[in-house]
């Protein structure tokens, strides 16, 4: 077959100085120049413009390796010398890790012309590291990382820019870091023994340098990871959003996620009456509503999105009128209470969340999705010279949730050791609640007659409170603050 | 007679402090030389394509004889929806979408009876679309397919991309021992751009005993009797001195590509700014 092939002949003769010229587009008089140098390369067969120090590595006191790194001029992809790594193992004294960033020895490079970061790398091993570029020690402004995985050969690995036109003053070159090879795929953070096993490794960087590929499409930027969330809350809640960065399709076809630093994205609220989101991500509640906070890189609209929906000025529970002197207090802030109080001692396992939030500085307790639960506290309390208990609770599941509250008492010897001395029983309270409102509930201590789900058979002793127990036999979500006998 | 310079040549020759900088091109390339238009489809009327030009071609391939997938197990099925061919702001845009139930619609448009042309420069300005599975193309076939089936009738694929290539076309022929898979072929490959972000121009001038191929202003493929003979060993004729017609096609999925996987967004469309032809 004969092949007519059109060949584009470049001829780039350059003596004295190197330029770029382009006949399609001509330098006008009055054209602004870059005021930073825009020289694209970082390491050729040589460290490019970089410091003295060419290497930084991270903090060794944070088990950084400062040992490995050098050039080795019998390995190049091109020329003579390529950047060296020697990757430690889990138990070299030195450190467990590598890593460390390479930065420009000027003010900055004008990167705005390029839109990816480029080299070639080949491993001893197939392990997957850190790399990026934008983090310089100093301002950390524009960071941008992903992860890669080594090969045996020399392969070119393409980082795209997320926002070339950010980096007109850039003295972050180049990061990298690497830990040990996993090489039985067993590491869990949890348990350091695990990385015992890990191998240390090599690998070789060459020919790395900022890159005008024309190439490389941006898909789309995300925050939170790219996920749609919603959550219901009140004016005062707070937020940063996190999750960030943006993937690309290259021109081979592969898609290329990175992480971007907050910098590169513009943030907004769909309503500033209701919530606001700062440059830096910072959302702040201001009103009862609904906003969606979003954020974009430029013109490309970010995946994931936050949905606030605010009820406005959270309502506390009302503020218990008896004096201080006539109760026992378990929880409120309106009393000196038990000290170790515990909203969540035990917990059934379909339970799905307890926490403390507070609004104007006063606390409750928020559960969610409750089969059952107990409160605890130091020690014991004895109430026989009181006759009534009161809890402040606002429902915040559907009307109809089941709720029963229970007492344990732990009996003489002021221990949770079942039913030979102790005792317990139930009310149930579920008729008096009502869907986004306080109630408060009080119950005379002889109403506690129903049997319990532990075995108690009601009406318990008064003289060793032990934990107070709520029970629900359909999940309900509720709040609960000023829990307290009188 | 239109010559297309090529001109991002450019020769830089630095002495001293004298800058000598030529932006002559050192070299020229006829791509294209016929010059009278004959047909154009500038798709400035929005709505339905001109059916004085256009007609299509339906369903998933059985309506044409052919097993389901149009004989290479595609997945789309091509309808006349306006949600999958529609001429909107100067563009025509075919869609190819992913329905409720997993299946693809896409659409099939073509001049068969309503245009066809022996020989002549068949030329459009096209942006592709994007991601694994997704197989544009713009291609003539013979327009006596119906008497004389396919592969002895011909096929010209002015133009074929696949969704995981972005920087990749390729420009074929298909006809009797030279078909499917053993079509004559040849890629060509944008180093520093892609097709699915911008429009580019494709096209063929066609003339008897030789079809040259071309991407913006580069000829890329030449293609005579001879270079049949010699790429079938002799088994293969030319059988391109007929008139053909236009076919302009989403597919989704089938032999050629691959299935659509994980990163493959839906929709994803074709842009046609025009289709011009001159003789």
């Amino acid at each position: 077959m004969k092949r007519l092939t059109y060949f584009k002949n470049t001829l780039l003769a350059g003596l004295v100085i190197a330029m770029t010229v382009s006949c399609e587009r001509d330098i006008s008089d009055d054209a602004v120049i870059a005021t930073f140098p825009n020289t694209p390369d970082i390491f050729t067969d040589a460290p490019v413009g970089l410091t003295d120090q060419f290497f930084q590595s991270f903090n060794p006191a944070f088990g950084a390796n400062p040992n490995g790194f050098g050039t080795d001029d019998n390995e190049a992809y091109e020329g003579t010398s390529s950047i060296r790594i020697d990757v430690p193992t889990p138990n070299d004294p030195d450190g467990n890790f590598i890593g460390g960033i390479f930065t420009d020895r000027g003010a900055g490079r004008d990167l705005s012309g390029y839109d990816a970061l480029t080299f070639w790398a080949k491993g001893s091993l197939t392990a997957s590291i850190e790399v990026g570029f934008g983090t310089d020690f100093e301002t950390d402004t524009y960071p941008v990382s992903t992860i890669i995985e080594l090969s045996s050969g020399w392969k070119k690995y393409v980082i795209p820019m997320p926002d070339p036109s950010k980096l007109v003053q850039e003295r972050g070159m180049f990061l990298f870091s690497a830990g040990s090879f996993d090489v039985l795929g067993n590491d869990n953070f949890n348990d350091a023994s695990t990385f015992a096993d890990n191998l240390g490794y090599t690998f070789w960087i060459d020919e790395l340098r900022f890159e005008k590929l024309g190439t490389i499409d941006l898909l789309f930027p995300y925050i939170l990871n790219g996920q749609d969330q919603e959550t219901d809350i009140f004016t005062g809640y707070t937020q940063t959003i996190g999750g960030l960065g943006a993937t690309f399709n290259l021109g081979t076809g592969n898609n290329v996620s990175v992480v971007a630093a907050r910098p590169y994205f513009d943030f907004s609220s769909s309503d500033t009456s209701v919530a606001t989101v700062t440059s830096t991500g910072d959302v702040t509640v201001i009103g009862p509503g609904v906003a969606t906070i979003t954020g974009s890189i430029g013109n490309a609209q970010g995946n994931g999105s936050l949905q606030l929906n605010s009820a406005g000025s959270f309502v506390n529970a009302p503020i218990p009128t008896q004096a201080q002197a006539d109760v026992i207090s378990i929880y409120s802030e309106s009393y000196t209470s038990v000290t170790g109080f515990n909203p969540g001692v035990f917990a059934g396992s379909n339970t799905e969340s307890i926490s403390v939030q507070g609004f104007d500085g006063n606390n409750h307790v928020n559960y969610e999705g409750i089969d059952f639960i107990g409160i605890g506290w130091d020690g014991t309390v004895n109430v026989t010279g009181e006759t009534m208990v009161h809890l402040d609770v606002q429902l915040t599941s559907a009307p109809g949730s089941a709720l029963v509250m229970e007492l344990i008492d732990f009996g003489p010897d002021d221990t949770d050791n079942g039913f030979g001395d102790g005792s317990a029983g139930g009310f149930n309270v579920s008729s008096q609640l009502i869907q986004g409102e306080w109630v408060s509930i009080d119950i005379p201590l002889s109403s506690f007659t129903l049997p319990t789900g532990g075995g108690g058979a009601g009406s318990p002793n008064l003289g060793n409170i032990g934990y107070i127990v709520f029970v629900s036999s359909n999940g309900a979500s509720f709040l609960v603050d000023n829990i307290y006998f009188y | 007679m239109k010559k297309i310079i090529k001109n991002s040549i450019l020769a830089l020759t630095i002495i001293s402090s004298t800058v000598f900088v030529s932006c002559d091109a050192d070299e020229t390339q006829t791509v294209a030389t016929l010059n009278n238009l004959v047909m154009a489809d500038e798709f400035d009327v929005d709505g339905a394509p001109n059916s004085s030009l256009w007609t299509y071609d339906l369903g998933d391939g059985t309506q044409q004889g052919l097993p389901p997938g149009w004989g290479n197990n595609e997945l789309q099925v091509y309808t006349n929806n306006a949600e999958n061919v529609e001429v909107q702001n100067g563009l025509l845009v075919i869609t190819a979408r992913e329905g409720n139930s997993g299946g693809y619609t896409s659409a099939r448009i073509k001049t068969q009876g309503l245009f066809e042309q022996q020989y002549g420069r068949f030329e459009a300005r096209i942006r592709l679309p994007q991601g694994k599975g997704l197989w544009p193309a713009f291609w003539l076939l013979g327009s006596d397919c119906d008497q004389n089936p396919w592969p002895a009738c011909g096929e010209i694929d002015v133009m074929e991309y696949l969704g995981n290539k972005p920087t990749v076309v390729f420009g074929s022929v298909h006809g009797p021992n030279y078909s499917g898979g053993d079509s004559i072929s040849k890629e060509y490959e944008l180093t520093d751009d892609r097709f699915d972000t911008d429009f580019h121009v494709f096209g063929i001038e066609w003339s008897p005993g030789r079809i040259n191929y071309y991407v913006d202003d580069v000829l890329y493929q030449s293609i005579t009797p001879e270079t049949i003979a010699e790429e079938t060993n002799g088994e293969g004729t030319w059988v391109f001195d007929n008139s053909f017609y236009i076919i302009l096609n989403v597919a989704v999925g089938g032999n050629l590509p691959g299935f659509p996987d994980a990163n493959t967004t839906f929709p994803q469309r074709m842009f046609v700014d025009y289709v011009r032809v001159y003789n």
